[in-house]
């Protein structure tokens, strides 16, 4: 048991020492009132099958493993997009420290974000006087040129009034009566993360420019728009970027905390890095129009571009994948006039290569995926552009509508014909699906990873590997900072999918005289 | 279009606040105007007396039963009562369980998104529950809500109290909105100088008595048929005095930030009616065997 400095084993292999197994043991059995291994497993074994799954499916009165997040996180990470803006959210401290935390883990960087930390007096008396001190000190402190605020479930469940509270600040002098305080009210009981996002990305929209509309011209800046929704991949905001850089479409990413999330280590803390302006966001209504990257998760944001600034937001899915890249791309061009150029021309034949080069290894191989919503229609469509089966595509916060539109493309192709859509279901529910349905991988954030362990506990004809693709990505290194959007994304789900499949193959054919006919050098 | 006016109704519990709503409403309706009830109150009975109905299925029961508010359609929860009065009701949970202020909250949202608030409407009225409890009751006069406040009261003394107290809670959100006071509704329950008390009161509170509401049994004829006394008897007195009352909201001009008054100039005023009498400091206390004692 013994550790010393010059050889300091980590938990594993440590606890697989026989000294540790036996300690372990000992304390399973003197302390842990633990059921017989054997009945763990039956109930285990039952957890598995059809029967249960039907049992699953009706439940009605619990949630397990969501995979979905809380409004706020989706309003801090949209705040995070602008310049010199500090995402601030009324109500209870814990809840914030989880959002930092949330967002640590997946990007590595330190999250600035503050609360106003009410408790039972804010709780019974409502949250005026933090709201007051809240911005105050945020704004002496940390001196953004924004605060962007958003709630709690605390603050939520009372009724504060954001818009009253926020305007009595001013009229005290705790912020002067001209400093940007946008606000949206953020429930965590109804909808999820993207609708957080949604919902901030309208407040900021509706503070800048709601009533500044006059003189305000549609196509006046030439430029168009582009509202990504709750998107976590770095990449993505590069290649849109790009892309549009190399077809010479002026452009504004409306939230864009590409600099603040991946800030380089130079010796300085960066609170505040990049981000879209707010003479941008003034200046947004007169651009060409709104297109909006994740439209399933960007309702709010869509009726206000559409009824105050007057733009008629193109109908588009995301852009994964090569069709739905193409179109993204064409629109833009038939918007501005401006043709596609070459270099794009020159990465779409490369995808298309890529994509021949491997269709025969991916062509019938089954996946289940979950996720928001726009990135699991998105990754359907990639997945049936490559000619994988499609088993299950299962998002937690969606409604009819989008259930419908998922049915739609996965009709439309013969490899989508068995799959199923679930919405309103949770990782719980997907975990039944894996030892019912047995996909050869599934695709989803890094919570998929004990479904994986659960499979192989089952035994390795059982096991479902997953590919992580997706957020959360807890338990790998800088994957945020990949692609998923555009050919360049494509190029990257590819990559990743068709060696997670490759591998695989590794890890089965190599047995010695047995599977290792088919372990070859050349894939 | 004439500017949407959206009126919210507050006071002391009991005091007849859905009563007096309901039939100003009719008399609205009658006048031609197109109005709309949001009963604010998990009682859920704003709107019995213009739907006919027991009670209204209210969007809250209805979100409860679907799973969800989301799962909802507002041909659900809105119904179209006497003289096309559309009525919904925000409804909450039984006493003792739950936040009947979040319902509110979720209720007037539904209401928005759904796009509820159509262009022909002139009127809206929340019929909101007693006191401003909390935040969620507030809702109705958040910025962007009802504009002018009325408050029911009578000549007794916990009704003038309770409007008095709702008058603070107006003055919180007047000071950063644009919600008035518009005016103190009496509601008769013949108390002696009732109507030069009010409108003391409301003179103090420098606002108006907007209109003086006689009592009268028809009310409760009318209300045992779940019909208001307009639809009832429209020839009644009775029905003109509502129809007089919506007259004088259509016209209503006198719109102010409240000036509250202090516990002790509320009851100066109550002993200058006789509805108090004054305190004798020296009994505070001494129980009715210490008295015999003494």
């Amino acid at each position: 048991m013994s550790q010393n400095v010059d050889k300091i084993e980590p938990s594993y292999p440590l606890f697989r020492t026989d000294e540790y197994k036996e300690n372990l043991a000992n304390k399973r059995e003197q302390y842990e009132e633990r059921h017989p291994q054997d009945t763990i497993d039956e109930v285990f074994q039952w957890t598995t099958t059809k029967e249960y799954q039907e049992l699953n499916f009706q439940r009605e009165a619990i949630t397990v493993n969501p995979a979905k997040a809380c409004q706020p996180l989706g309003a801090v990470l949209c705040a995070l997009g602008f310049e010199k803006t500090m995402p601030y959210v009324h109500g209870s401290q814990g809840c914030v420290a989880y959002f930092r935390t949330y967002f640590n883990r997946h990007f590595k960087e330190p999250i600035s974000c503050v609360s106003d930390s009410m408790t039972e007096d804010a709780a019974v008396f409502g949250g005026q006087k933090n709201m007051f001190a809240g911005l105050e000190n945020a704004k002496a402190l940390y001196k953004p040129t924004m605060i962007a605020v958003s709630t709690t479930c605390m603050a939520e469940v009372i009724g504060d009034d954001l818009n009253a509270f926020i305007n009595n600040a001013k009229k005290e002098g705790h912020v002067d009566q001209d400093y940007p305080v946008p606000f949206a009210h953020t429930p965590s009981f109804v909808g999820s993360h993207t609708t957080g996002w949604d919902n901030m990305f309208e407040g900021i929209a509706r503070y800048f420019t709601l009533n500044y509309m006059e003189g305000k011209e549609v196509g006046s800046n030439g430029k168009i728009n582009l509202v990504p929704g709750f998107e976590t991949y770095l990449g993505n905001f590069r290649v849109i970027h790009r892309m549009l850089n190399e077809m010479g479409v002026d452009h504004t990413l409306l939230s864009d905390p590409t600099e603040v999330l991946d800030t380089p280590a130079d010796g300085h803390f960066n609170m505040y890095a990049g981000g879209t302006t707010i003479d941008e966001v003034k200046d947004a209504p007169n651009a060409i129009t709104t297109i909006l990257l994740q439209p399933w998760q960007l309702e709010k944001t869509k009726k206000f571009v559409e009824t105050t600034w007057k733009h008629d937001a193109p109908k588009l899915n995301i852009p994964m994948g090569l069709e739905w890249t193409d179109q993204f791309l064409m629109k833009i061009s038939e918007l501005t006039g401006k043709p596609i150029p070459k270099s794009l021309e020159v990465e779409r034949g490369r995808y298309v290569d890529m994509m021949t080069d491997s269709h025969a290894w991916l062509h019938g191989k089954k996946f289940a995926l979950y996720g928001d919503a726009d990135f699991a229609l998105g990754m359907t469509k990639f997945l049936l552009e490559m000619g994988a089966e499609v088993t299950d595509v299962l998002v937690n916060h969606a409604n009819k509508r989008y259930k419908k539109a998922v049915e739609e493309v996965l009709k439309a192709s013969p490899y989508g014909q068995t799959a199923t859509v679930h919405i309103g279901k949770d990782l719980w529910h997907f975990r039944s699906l894996m030892f019912t349905n047995k996909p050869d991988f599934m695709i989803g954030n890094s919570y998929g990873k004990f479904i994986q362990r659960d499979t192989f506990y089952k035994g390795e004809e059982f096991e479902v590997p997953l590919i992580r693709i997706g957020f959360p990505i807890f338990d790998r290194h800088h994957l945020h900072r990949m692609t998923t959007l555009g050919y360049e994304g494509g190029m990257y789900l590819l990559t990743t999918i068709v060696n997670a499949l490759l591998e695989q193959l590794d890890k089965e054919t190599k047995g010695m005289g047995t599977t290792d006919y088919n372990y070859d050098l050349i894939r | 279009m004439a500017r949407l006016r959206q009126c919210a109704i507050y006071g002391k519990g009991g005091i007849g606040k859905s009563t007096t709503t309901q039939n100003l409403v009719a008399g609205l309706a009658e006048l031609g105007k197109k109005v709309m009830i949001v009963g604010c109150d998990p009682k859920a009975d704003s709107t019995r007396l213009i739907l006919h109905a027991k009670a209204q299925n209210s969007i809250m029961q209805m979100a409860a039963d679907a799973g969800s508010v989301e799962d909802l359609e507002l041909e659900d929860v809105l119904k179209v009562g006497y003289r096309d009065i559309k009525c919904v009701e925000s409804g909450g949970p039984e006493p003792g369980v739950g936040c009947a202020g979040r319902g509110v909250i979720t209720a007037i949202n539904f209401l928005e998104e759904e796009g509820a608030y159509t262009e022909d409407l002139d009127f809206v009225f929340y019929d909101v529950l007693g006191d401003v409890v909390c935040g969620g009751f507030a809702m109705p006069i958040r910025e962007n809500k009802a504009q002018e406040i009325y408050i029911v009261c009578s000549g007794e003394m916990m009704a003038m109290y309770a409007a008095n107290n709702i008058a603070k809670g107006i003055v919180k959100y007047a000071n950063s909105g644009g919600v008035r006071l518009a005016g103190l509704i009496c509601n008769s329950r013949q108390t002696a100088r009732e109507d030069e008390l009010i409108m003391q009161l409301a003179e103090k509170m420098g606002t108006h008595m907007i209109h003086f509401v006689p009592r009268d049994n028809v009310v409760q004829r009318a209300e045992i048929r779940r019909m208001t006394v307009i639809e009832y008897e429209p020839q009644a007195k009775q029905a003109q005095e509502y129809r007089d009352l919506a007259n004088k909201i259509i016209n209503n001009t006198n719109l102010v930030i409240p000036t509250p008054i202090t516990m002790d100039e509320l009851e100066d005023l109550l002993m200058e009616f006789g509805v108090m009498e004054e305190v004798d400091e020296s009994v505070v206390g001494i129980t009715a065997a210490a008295e015999a004692t003494a």
